[in-house]
């Protein structure tokens, strides 16, 4: 299907990092739901120089294999999900008492990640006495992440060494503490892929390119692009990003 | 045919998604003299992907699975002829959360999709986010700053409070050291967990709590770490609910970037049945928009119905906005508003007003005096159907409480059906007060028609569990000794907000959502009931 005139200018499309000519700090919402604005206001939000990539380690990458390319891309197994997981699936509410920032919390939290889900998901997702997971993906449907506003849910699934989520849609809250915090990327499909990906597939998801490829079964997906919101998260959340931008100072020491 | 028509739309929007492009857009936009958004005049194609009735290229991502086909009417903002402008400035006609986020940002006008920097009235935190957005602003800010503003921060325990929980009590620990150090004005306090009456300052929920003290206000811009701080926006203000990190950037700038919600309107007209509550209304729209229908969006409540219900209903309504994805609900300010802000704030406010030409992406008409009981089914709050078509379901317990029907009403509402029906229940009723006071009420108030009883005489004749201590309880389910905490797979018809699997503890536990009315009336059958079955 994909024809592959259509990947050489796909890969052509240069990095988003590097050539975004404007990236305004408008990372509040996925990017399908950018309503045209005028933004005179945000001269001192954008930056106009190419992000030094030594600089920025992407917290979400952490998890991720690295790669040569300077461009960021997610490899590994996949964890496949439905509709409307909601915060209460993603970290239930008994492991609330966790405070995300501390330290030892935090990984503690990422051991309860998806832990919420019900008997019907007969893999886990991660094994019993491990803290982290295995898939550095997690795959769903629409509306991922809805009901609470927990900013634990985010940091759980990255704290369990999660990169991306790839889901149809988001609900609002959990999209900007993904963005926010910089856990992890908040990706959307164009199409409903949770019903083509199999927990257990490798995949690779290359973010410049919008394009997550599943190498078990061979198949190649579009993404939506991220946007404005991906200079936030490869910064490490809006904190970072904000100072990395000039928008508030540097952190004295 | 359509569908294609749609893709291509998009591929092509998607093409020109770019920041800059749209500027362009807009440049264009200005040089044809059309950018004047919210007149409710234009025509002009150029402007179509702000109107709703067109598939919009913006469009937010809809949840097609399960929205209803029995819509009970749609209709898209009505347009005139566009007019050109005879004065040099062009007004434009905003709506209220529109005009609350304008003056927020001390902007003359904007639109929605615009990011703002919004300054905040009020930041709400509690037990649960509240040590971590203090962690990242001592992170952020330095071990050394100070809040920016210590009479705009608001601090309620009320999640984990009656639990032998060391990580939980510690939490309330750190609330109460970052509160002593910032000399914090409002924190409502609990120290003797024995005994909840022995702490004056404590209160309960968060949402209810903030209402009762005087912190919802017109006008006003109030944001909180607990996804039902929508609930606030019954006051005619805007509130929503935001991470620990945004919080965390509050506690210290006292501003945040927001994105201008375009708003969704329901007229909700004619007589309320007395056995109808706001949590039927609002279960209505849930099951109608789906649990992501308002995704973004800001909803905006009016109509005689509206007007009619009390402060408490208003609540209720705005409450569950988040369960269909909804950034903020509003419902406006007017003499019942007042009336109830009296003897609780001696601050000044300015309600805001949507203008009568002001753009909503859509609106929805509901004609309430012919809608019935109705509930949501596990596990999804949009997941609606009548309560007598459900009649079959039996029940093992029904929970009273939470920020959405834990309110004095409620209470009334419940002992109102044990009341007119003179039996008692079958199953398990727990029942949580919100707040100190709502406990208070319901020991102290009498309910009308019993000869003076209060709630509390009247549960304890219908076999009810004894109130327990306000707080948010099992709504959430919480560490494993909370009070009426679903431990093993039950079906429980409950008046809290949501019923995704695991929220009340148990993962094959079953909510049914339900108005209290209906709840009391499930309780004393011990199936799944329709209230008019005890009201009529």
């Amino acid at each position: 299907m994909a024809a592959s005139t259509t990947t050489i200018s796909l890969s052509r499309n240069p990095s988003f990092s590097t050539t975004n000519p404007k990236p305004s700090l408008s990372f509040l919402s996925p990017p399908c739901l950018k309503l045209p604005s005028i933004l005179p206001s945000f001269k001192p939000l954008t930056s106009h120089s190419p992000p030094d990539q030594l600089l920025s380690i992407p917290r979400a990458t952490a998890a991720a294999t690295p790669t040569t390319t300077p461009t960021t891309s997610f490899h590994g197994h996949c964890y496949v999900v439905g509709d409307n997981i909601d915060t209460d699936q993603i970290i239930p509410a008994e492991y609330l008492t966790l405070v995300p920032s501390k330290p030892d919390e935090y990984e503690k939290l990422g051991s309860y990640a998806l832990i919420g889900l019900p008997a019907t998901y007969k893999t886990r997702f991660i094994e019993a006495n491990q803290t982290r997971t295995k898939y550095s993906i997690v795959i769903g449907g629409e509306n991922f992440g809805c009901g609470s506003s927990r900013e634990h849910a985010p940091v759980a699934l990255g704290a369990a060494g999660v990169a991306a989520v790839v889901a149809e849609s988001y609900a609002r809250i959990f999209f900007r503490n993904s963005v926010a915090t910089g856990e992890i990327y908040p990706l959307e499909s164009e199409i409903r892929i949770c019903e083509e990906c199999k927990t257990g597939d490798l995949i690779t998801i290359e973010l410049a390119e919008s394009k997550l490829i599943n190498h078990t079964s061979g198949k190649e997906y579009k993404l939506k692009p991220i946007g404005d919101a991906g200079p936030v998260i490869e910064a490490g959340g809006i904190f970072a990003y904000a100072r990395k931008t000039g928008m508030i100072p540097s952190q004295s020491p | 045919m359509a569908d294609t028509a749609r893709v291509v739309d998009k591929n092509k929007v998607w093409a020109k998604r770019c920041t800059w492009k749209f500027a362009e857009f807009h440049e264009n936009l200005h040089g044809r003299g059309v950018l004047r958004q919210f007149t409710g005049k234009e025509a002009d194609p150029g402007l179509s992907a702000f109107s709703s009735s067109s598939p919009s290229p913006f469009s937010i991502p809809k949840c097609k699975k399960s929205i209803s086909k029995k819509i009970v009417s749609v209709m898209a903002p009505q347009q005139s002829e566009r007019r050109p402008a005879t004065t040099g400035s062009v007004k434009t006609a905003l709506t209220m959360t529109e005009k609350i986020f304008a003056r927020a940002s001390e902007k003359p006008q904007l639109i929605p999709g615009e990011n703002v920097w919004v300054n905040v009235d009020i930041l709400m935190t509690h037990d649960v986010c509240g040590p971590g957005s203090i962690g990242i602003f001592k992170k952020e800010f330095g071990q050394d700053a100070k809040v920016w503003d210590r009479e705009k921060v608001v601090i309620i325990p009320d999640h984990y409070i009656f639990t032998k929980d060391e990580r939980a009590n510690r939490n309330v620990d750190i609330l109460r050291d970052f509160c002593n150090e910032q000399n914090i004005k409002y924190f409502y306090d609990i120290k003797d967990l024995g005994n909840f009456k022995a702490n004056p300052d404590y209160k309960g929920v968060c949402h209810v709590a903030l209402a009762q003290e005087g912190h919802c206000r017109p006008g006003e811009v109030l944001l909180g770490t607990d996804s039902h701080t929508c609930t606030a926006g019954a006051f005619g203000q805007f509130a929503t609910g935001i991470g620990n990190t945004d919080a965390g950037f509050v506690l210290g700038t006292g501003k945040l970037l927001l994105k201008v919600p375009p708003t969704l309107r329901f007229v909700m007209d004619g007589e309320m049945p007395d056995y109808l509550q706001a949590k039927d209304l609002i279960l209505q729209i849930i099951g109608e928009i789906s649990v992501a229908g308002a995704t973004y969006k800001s909803m905006e409540f009016v109509g005689s119905t509206v007007e009619s219900l009390t402060m408490e209903e208003r609540m209720t309504l705005c409450n569950m906005v988040v369960e269909a994805g909804g950034k903020n609900g509003v419902v406006p300010a007017d003499s019942t508003t007042f009336k109830y802000l009296e003897d609780k704030t001696t601050l000044p406010y300015e309600p805001v007003y949507s203008d009568a030409k002001a753009r909503f992406l859509s609106e929805y008409r509901f004609d309430i005096s012919k809608l019935e009981p109705l509930v949501a089914k596990p596990h999804s709050p949009d997941n609606r159907a009548l309560a007598r078509e459900c009649r079959d379901v039996k029940i093992d317990r029904v929970y009273i409480g939470s920020c959405t029907g834990g309110k004095t009403e409620d209470f009334m509402a419940v002992a109102k059906v044990f009341l007119a029906s003179g039996k008692k229940v079958k199953v398990p009723t727990f029942l949580v007060p919100a707040t100190q006071k709502v406990w208070m009420d319901v020991y102290t108030l009498p309910v009308p028609g019993s000869g003076g009883k209060t709630c509390a005489q009247i549960f304890e004749e219908a076999g009810c569990d004894t109130p327990a201590s306000p707080s948010c309880g099992a709504c959430l389910g919480g560490p494993k000794d909370t009070h009426a905490r679903m431990n093993e797979p039950m079906v429980c018809v409950s008046t809290t907000n949501r019923n995704f699997p695991g929220r009340m503890g148990h993962k094959e536990g079953q909510i049914y959502l339900a108005s209290p009315y209906t709840a009391a009336a499930s309780a004393l059958t011990g199936f799944v009931t329709d209230p008019r079955e005890f009201l009529q």
